[in-house]
């Protein structure tokens, strides 16, 4: 058991699976958003950790003062989108029955004193982050490593857990891109969400129905990338950023076959059997048309068999700024199956300018 | 009854009149002179729609970050009495405050609400999300929030060096190398290599925003001081600003959004 879990927490089928998974449940979303689905969900996690505790090298990791924040996130964000989930498939269903949902009732539409009704809230939500805290910090102390040494770097060297996700990209994509390029489109496409998303209606309460695309494809990039390559970095990278399964010894000897090629090299080598010309833009070239046929002909391509109608809603600056933001975000999975499925290591391999993608 | 006239009695002194303008908040005019008349609760509305301070619709959860921002404050405070920003006395500092202070746990206070506060502002985003409320007329008070949740990763950041041990270091060595790669504005990033005029090279590892950050080509004494004034000085201040535009502008887009 613990042998094969160790096997699937490998990212080629757990990323997957969560795909998969994620997928299911906006088909299915009627019952992810039903309490039951809440009961079983929440045993099964229960029952899981219950058991994987038990093993010592699951709970060395999981307890590590640092990765405690970590799992707390972990239960509040599945607890939380759940519970989203389940307030928004309640209103769908009002809404389909032609009743307003819950928060425009007229009862909820009444206006209360903000003394004591949310005075007292908050009272009540500091009150119990301060219990919390400071239950936290007597339980756990704060660590503290061996003194700085500039000359000696421990392996692994982590980054702090939220930004994990952006150390693991490091394993697809050089620097430039996992490090500068994709967080700045991160927080610009953030920001850029409310004068994309134009759909007038699920403002002010839950819904799923209403919003579809634009919570599923929110949820993507959050649950589906952006927590899961943290879950990844945490949990399952080791010495020289090694995958180890949860259950696995962190055996720094550890090897892992890379035999990681670049596109040139699949195209000249393997398939013409020649040499790698020596100009650069020749050698590269198949992998410049590739990153440009993605994103010249990928928008293109899109827009004629299924934007059309979006693209007329939206007008032309709003469409296309969302059509790359979605092109780049859906480059990482595509680099990682690349990765995983042909040993890619890069597209476009130019040195000089050190400029890989 | 004693002990309800001796509060009468209190209430009537002339020290509680001078401090609290109004009556018991148990009746509609008194109710609003609380929430108007004192500084800190005037940040709310003095009436509201129900669906907006229910539990459930918020979580409170912008509100938890506020709170958890100004434990970290002053939580913050008091660790700034025993630490020096030095190579030489930031690690001893940091142990003094383990063992020199009797039931220590601000140290401990300080990291774990750092690491709950990134927690809470990513869920208050997501609840943000999910009930769409960052549709007009909310647009920009959405991206107020974006600038404050970078800003909050970036204070959690930069304090991760100040205890100046191997943890530290290690991950602000490699969060800080990707600014290396910045393209143009780094030397290992791409585009870096052009920038050049004959022989001189116009961006290298000693003037690249990579040096810029750490006042150095390495995380060294230079970078511990100005990842204390970030952390310390320059981000709170920002992160404080921006909060109140946040809030003043939660109140000026028509209060906590509800169905139109
Ligand atoms: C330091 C960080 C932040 C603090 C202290 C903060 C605080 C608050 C508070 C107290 C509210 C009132 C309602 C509530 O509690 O939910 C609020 C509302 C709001 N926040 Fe934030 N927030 C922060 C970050 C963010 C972020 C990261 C976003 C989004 C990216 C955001 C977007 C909004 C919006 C759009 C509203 C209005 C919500 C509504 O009307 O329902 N805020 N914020």
């Amino acid at each position: 058991m613990k042998e094969f879990i160790n096997i699937v927490s490998d990212p080629v089928y757990s990323f997957t699976g969560a795909i998969i998974l994620y997928f299911l449940a906006l088909k299915n979303m009627t019952f992810v958003g039903s309490k039951k689905f809440f009961m079983i969900l929440a045993t099964v996690v229960v029952l899981f950790f219950g058991w994987a505790a038990s093993d010592k090298i699951f709970f060395t990791i999981i307890s590590w003062p640092d990765n405690i924040p970590i799992t707390i996130l972990l239960v509040l964000v599945f607890w939380l989108t759940w519970y989203s989930f389940y307030k928004g498939v309640e209103n769908d269903k009002r809404i389909e029955s032609g009743e307003p949902p819950i928060e425009g009732t007229p009862e909820n539409r009444e206006k209360v004193w903000a003394w004591p009704n949310l005075v007292y809230t908050e009272l009540f939500t500091i009150i119990l982050g301060t219990v919390f805290l400071i239950a936290w910090s007597v339980l756990f102390k704060a660590p503290l490593e061996e003194p700085a040494n500039p000359t000696w770097a421990p392996n692994p060297a982590k980054a702090p857990w939220y930004f994990l996700g952006l150390q693991e990209m490091l394993v697809y994509f050089d620097p430039w891109i996992a490090g500068v390029l994709l967080p700045g489109l991160i927080i610009v496409g953030l920001i850029a969400i409310p004068y994309i998303d134009i759909n007038p209606k699920g403002n002010g309460y839950y819904t799923f129905k209403e919003r579809k695309f634009a919570i599923s494809t929110f949820m993507f990039g959050w649950l589906v990338l952006w927590v899961f390559l943290i879950i990844t970095g945490t949990f399952l990278r080791g010495p020289n950023w090694t995958f180890y399964g949860p259950f696995e010894f962190w055996d720094p000897h550890k090897v892992v076959a890379a035999n990681n090629i670049n596109i040139s090299e699949i195209f000249w080598i393997k398939i013409l059997g020649m040499g790698l010309p020596h100009n650069v833009l020749i050698r590269e070239i198949v992998g410049i048309l590739m990153v440009l046929g993605y994103l010249a002909v990928g928008p293109f391509l899109i827009t004629k068999y299924w934007g059309k109608k979006l693209l007329e809603k939206m007008g032309p600056a709003r469409y296309y700024i969302m059509v790359y933001l979605i092109l780049i975000m859906m480059g990482l999975p595509i680099k990682m199956y690349l990765r995983w499925f042909i040993n890619l290591k890069y597209i476009v391999f130019m040195p000089e300018f050190e400029l890989n993608i | 009854m004693a002990k309800q006239s001796f509060a009468k009695k209190v209430a009537n002194t002339q020290i509680w009149k001078s401090i609290f303008r109004h009556g018991p908040p148990s009746n509609a005019r008194n109710r609003a002179a609380v929430v108007a008349g004192n500084v800190f609760l005037h940040l709310h509305p003095i009436k509201l729609k129900k669906s907006g301070v229910q539990l459930g619709y918020t979580w409170c959860m912008g509100g938890l970050t506020f709170f958890i921002f100004l434990a970290l404050t002053v939580t913050g405070i008091l660790l700034m009495f025993y630490y020096r920003p030095t190579a030489e006395y930031a690690y001893n500092d940091i142990i003094a405050l383990r063992e020199h202070v009797p039931l220590g746990i601000m140290r401990e206070l300080h990291r774990w609400g750092a690491h709950a506060m990134v927690i809470t502002v990513w869920l208050h985003m997501f609840r943000v999300f999910m009930t769409g409320s960052y549709k007009p007329p909310r647009e920009f008070n959405w991206g107020v929030g974006v600038i404050l949740l970078v800003l909050t990763l970036l204070l959690s950041f930069t304090g991760y060096l100040l205890p100046w041990d191997q943890l530290a270091i290690w991950a602000i060595t490699v969060g800080s190398n990707m600014a290396k790669a910045t393209p143009f504005l780094g030397h290992g990033g791409p585009g870096a290599s052009l920038a050049q005029i004959g022989d001189m090279v116009l961006v290298s590892d000693k003037n690249d925003v990579r040096f810029q950050l750490l006042g150095g080509r390495f995380v060294g004494e230079a970078a511990l001081l100005r990842f204390y004034i970030l952390h310390c000085v320059f981000i709170p201040v920002v992160v404080a600003l921006l909060i109140a535009v946040h809030f003043w502008r939660v109140r000026k887009d028509g209060g906590i959004s509800a169905p139109l």
